[in-house]
Formats: structure tokens, C-alpha cells, sequence
């Protein structure tokens, strides 16, 4: 199957390709490529995959609906089905409409927790309330996820008004990649934030995967 | 040039140039807000009636149309930015001329949360609807909130969160009012882009506003039904 461009994970998501695995996992388009990864160095054939749109995270409201559509549409093909999302924004939702549809979900309130640990993640959080984050996803999306919706192309004045109360920017790394790092640099300085590398791996997410 | 750039805000009569002002606002043109704010005092209008006939009243299109998804976050931002600079011009003056007061209400953002863009649009709206708004800022802890409670007297309480880890904070809030004995002095009002009506209510408080508009409705009512109970009592 061909890499899927960042562009169609976030308008599009990721369309199932089934592979014969028993276990279905429904993501945010953000983690295709992670997950992708994450098979393939494991060889987890037993997990197949399709991705929401990444961009649902603009629209929080609409996560919790578009995946009970999806897992409505998949669960007579699948044994097991798991959603790779956390709460991401639903305030609670999408774990409850999980648990009433007998289906799992990632822990954590969103990526930039379980991409750290989120034990780790809260035992810094109250120190690292002015950070905002970014993982390599979004590191390659900047302009469609931050830029633009924030309208800072069009109107770059209102940086201050997003971003006043923030101090730093920290870039979680999935992966070694001096370009996205340099990337990263380059929003931070963008958004008139410090920087700061922070290599995390797949986190939380590469255990909670092998035990599907 | 457009046909626009040609229009001179002074030689529109009072009925045009409100209508310009609602354009303006609409389209977040600060320096023409403050201009029209000011043609408009020299005129005689009285402050008040700039702020809830011009000022209030576009950005009530721009909330209507925001509900609608016609507008986005960035041009609210810029419409609330130049309603800002017309009221930086008209607060002083409405403190000299008495202007009518609905209520008071205390605000702030809590703990671990640093995210203000909501609260700010909310207090400016709930200024522009006649209410006193007492603004604690960014990552409030419960003392603050308390404090100015017992300091400043509010109707209402008003708590913001974005996040999903700090919204649950409000109900650590809620439960300390309730544990003083206070909880029913106040009008609690929440709100924040993860929140809803649920959430609302399984901390305890009196309502959910999804945006500055309804927040402002919200408090209206609530401030109303509070001193018609307390007339009846």
C-alpha cells in the first residue's frame, strides 16, 4: 500500500484496507504514519487500519460522532475493534461513547500525553502550562493546522491573541529527523515561542498497541 | 480603489453610519470603529446608546454568524479587537454618565489553563450588555476565585476552561463554595470549547454557556429570575 500523503491523512483520513487482521483500529489520521510504523517494525498483521481525518480536531465536537459512524460501519468484520484516539478534546464523550459501544480507546487526554507517557506527561503538566506542543504530524502540517485555521496567514497580528499567555514551544519527536526538528525551529520562532526538542518515541502508544 | 475606500464616515447621517459600523465591525476594522465611535459622541449620542445600538448590536451579527459558521475564530478575533478599541473610548465615558447596570460578574479562566481568548470575548460582550466584570485572568486556583467573590460582591461566577484536564477544576471550585456554605449566593455560569451541558450540570453549576452570546442571554435570565426571587421573598 502506498504511504499516504500528510495532506490526505488530514482532509481525507486513511480508507480500511483490509488485510485479514482481526482486530480493526479506527485512528485519527494524525497517528497514521506512527501506527503504520509501528506494524510494520512489529509485524503486527493482525491489526488493520483506518484513519478518521486529522482535521476533526479543528471541530473537537465532531470526533465522538464520526467514530461511533465508524465503528457502527466495521463491527460485524472485526473481532476486536479499538479506537486509537484519547479524549482529544471531547471532554469526556467520546470515553463515554466508547464504553457504550464495548469498544477500547488510548488513554490520556490527547497525543502529546501518551506520545510522553502520560504518567510522565502529568507529573510536568502544572509546570508546563505556557508549553505548547507539537509531534511530527503536526510539525509537517504546521500551515494546515495551526496557520491557517488560526487565520495567522491572512492576519498575522492576532499571534499575540493566541499565543501571549504561551512561552515555549515543545516538539515531541517521534522520530530522528534533523529537518523536521529544523521545521519545528522554525514555528517556535514562528509563533514567537522558545524551543525545545524532546525526543518521546511512540510513547504510550507502541505498548498499548502490542497488547491487542 | 474600491467603492469602499471612498466612504467618509463623517457625512453618513446617524441611521448609515450605525449600518457602516455593523460593516466595520464585521469586518474587524478597528481604526474605523474608533473613528465612528468618536463622530458619533460628537454628535451627542450618549455613550450608551453607542455601545448597545453600534457596538453591541454588529457583534451580534458577527455571534449569529460565527453560531452559524459563516464566521471563523480568526474574524471574531478581529471583530472583537475593534469593538475593543471603540469601547476603550466609551468606558470611561459610561462611568461618568451612570450607565444602567444589569449585574456583576466575576471571571476567570482556571487553574492550569492559560487559554483566554473565550473569557476575553465573554467580558467584553457581558460589558457591552451592562454588567460590571470583574476579570481574574488566566490559571485561577480556588482562593482567587473565593477571594474576590467575598471582595467584590458578584451576581455571577464565570469559570473558562479549554482543556480537557483542567475543565474538571470547576467542580473542585463548585464543591468549596458549597463546602462554605456559599453556592447559592452566586449564579455559576462555565464554558469552554470541551464542555457541554452535561458536564454543566454534573459539577454543579447553573448553566453552560457555548459562547459569548449565550453567555450573555444566560446571565440576563439568571440575574432577572435572582432578583425576582428576591423580591418575592
Amino acid at each position: 500500500m502506498p504511504r499516504p500523503t500528510d495532506s490526505q491523512l488530514t482532509e481525507d483520513g486513511l480508507p480500511l484496507a483490509r488485510t485479514g487482521g482481526q482486530v480493526l483500529l479506527i485512528a485519527c489520521g494524525a497517528l497514521a504514519r506512527e501506527i503504520l510504523d509501528l506494524k510494520r517494525l512489529n509485524g503486527w498483521t493482525h491489526l488493520d487500519l483506518t484513519c478518521l481525518p486529522a482535521k476533526l480536531h479543528l471541530y473537537p465536537e465532531k470526533i465522538t460522532r464520526a467514530v461511533r459512524d465508524t465503528v457502527a460501519r466495521h463491527r460485524d468484520a472485526y473481532d476486536t475493534i479499538f479506537v486509537v484516539y484519547a479524549d482529544c478534546g471531547t471532554g469526556g464523550l467520546l470515553q463515554a461513547a466508547c464504553a457504550e459501544m464495548g469498544v477500547d480507546m488510548v488513554e490520556g487526554p490527547h497525543c502529546y500525553s501518551f506520545f510522553e507517557g502520560n504518567q510522565e506527561f502529568e507529573r510536568h503538566s502544572e509546570s508546563e502550562i505556557t508549553t505548547f506542543y507539537l509531534t511530527d504530524f503536526l510539525v509537517r502540517q504546521f500551515d494546515a493546522f495551526i496557520v491557517k485555521p488560526m487565520g495567522l496567514d491572512r492576519h498575522p497580528g492576532l499571534r499575540d491573541m493566541y499565543f501571549g499567555n504561551y512561552e515555549k514551544l515543545v516538539y515531541q519527536a517521534q522520530t530522528d529527523d534533523p529537518e523536521l526538528t529544523k521545521k519545528a525551529r522554525a514555528c517556535a520562532e514562528r509563533l514567537g515561542l522558545s524551543f525545545e526538542r524532546r525526543f518521546t518515541g511512540y510513547g504510550d502508544l507502541a505498548g498499548t498497541l502490542a497488547r491487542l | 480603489m474600491s467603492e469602499e475606500d471612498d466612504i467618509i464616515l463623517a457625512e453618513l447621517d446617524d441611521e448609515e453610519l450605525v449600518q457602516q459600523m455593523f460593516d466595520d465591525l464585521y469586518d474587524g476594522l478597528k481604526e474605523e470603529i474608533e473613528e465612528a465611535v468618536t463622530i458619533l459622541l460628537d454628535r451627542g449620542w450618549a455613550p450608551y446608546d453607542i455601545l448597545t445600538k453600534a457596538l453591541v448590536g454588529g457583534m451580534t451579527i458577527v455571534g449569529a454568524d460565527f453560531r452559524d459558521g459563516i464566521l471563523f475564530v480568526p474574524e471574531v478575533l478581529l471583530a472583537a479587537n475593534a469593538m475593543k478599541g471603540g469601547m476603550a473610548i466609551l468606558k470611561p465615558l459610561l462611568a461618568e454618565t451612570g450607565a444602567p447596570r444589569v449585574g456583576k460578574m466575576v471571571i476567570g479562566t482556571v487553574k492550569g489553563d492559560i487559554h483566554d481568548i473565550g473569557k476575553n470575548l465573554v467580558s467584553m460582550m457581558m460589558e457591552g450588555a451592562g454588567f460590571e466584570v470583574v476579570d481574574l485572568g488566566i490559571n485561577n486556583p480556588v482562593e482567587n476565585y473565593l477571594n474576590a467573590l467575598e471582595t467584590e460582591g458578584p451576581d455571577i461566577l464565570g469559570m473558562s476552561a479549554l482543556l480537557t484536564t483542567t475543565m474538571p477544576y470547576m467542580k473542585v471550585v463548585i464543591d468549596t463554595m458549597v463546602e462554605q456554605g456559599i453556592r447559592d449566593d452566586y449564579i455559576v455560569l462555565v464554558g469552554g470549547a470541551p464542555l457541554n451541558e452535561e458536564f454543566s450540570r454534573a459539577i454543579g453549576a447553573d448553566a453552560y454557556c457555548r459562547d459569548a452570546a449565550v453567555a450573555v442571554e444566560t446571565a440576563k435570565d439568571w440575574v432577572g429570575r435572582k432578583h425576582n426571587s428576591q423580591k418575592s421573598a
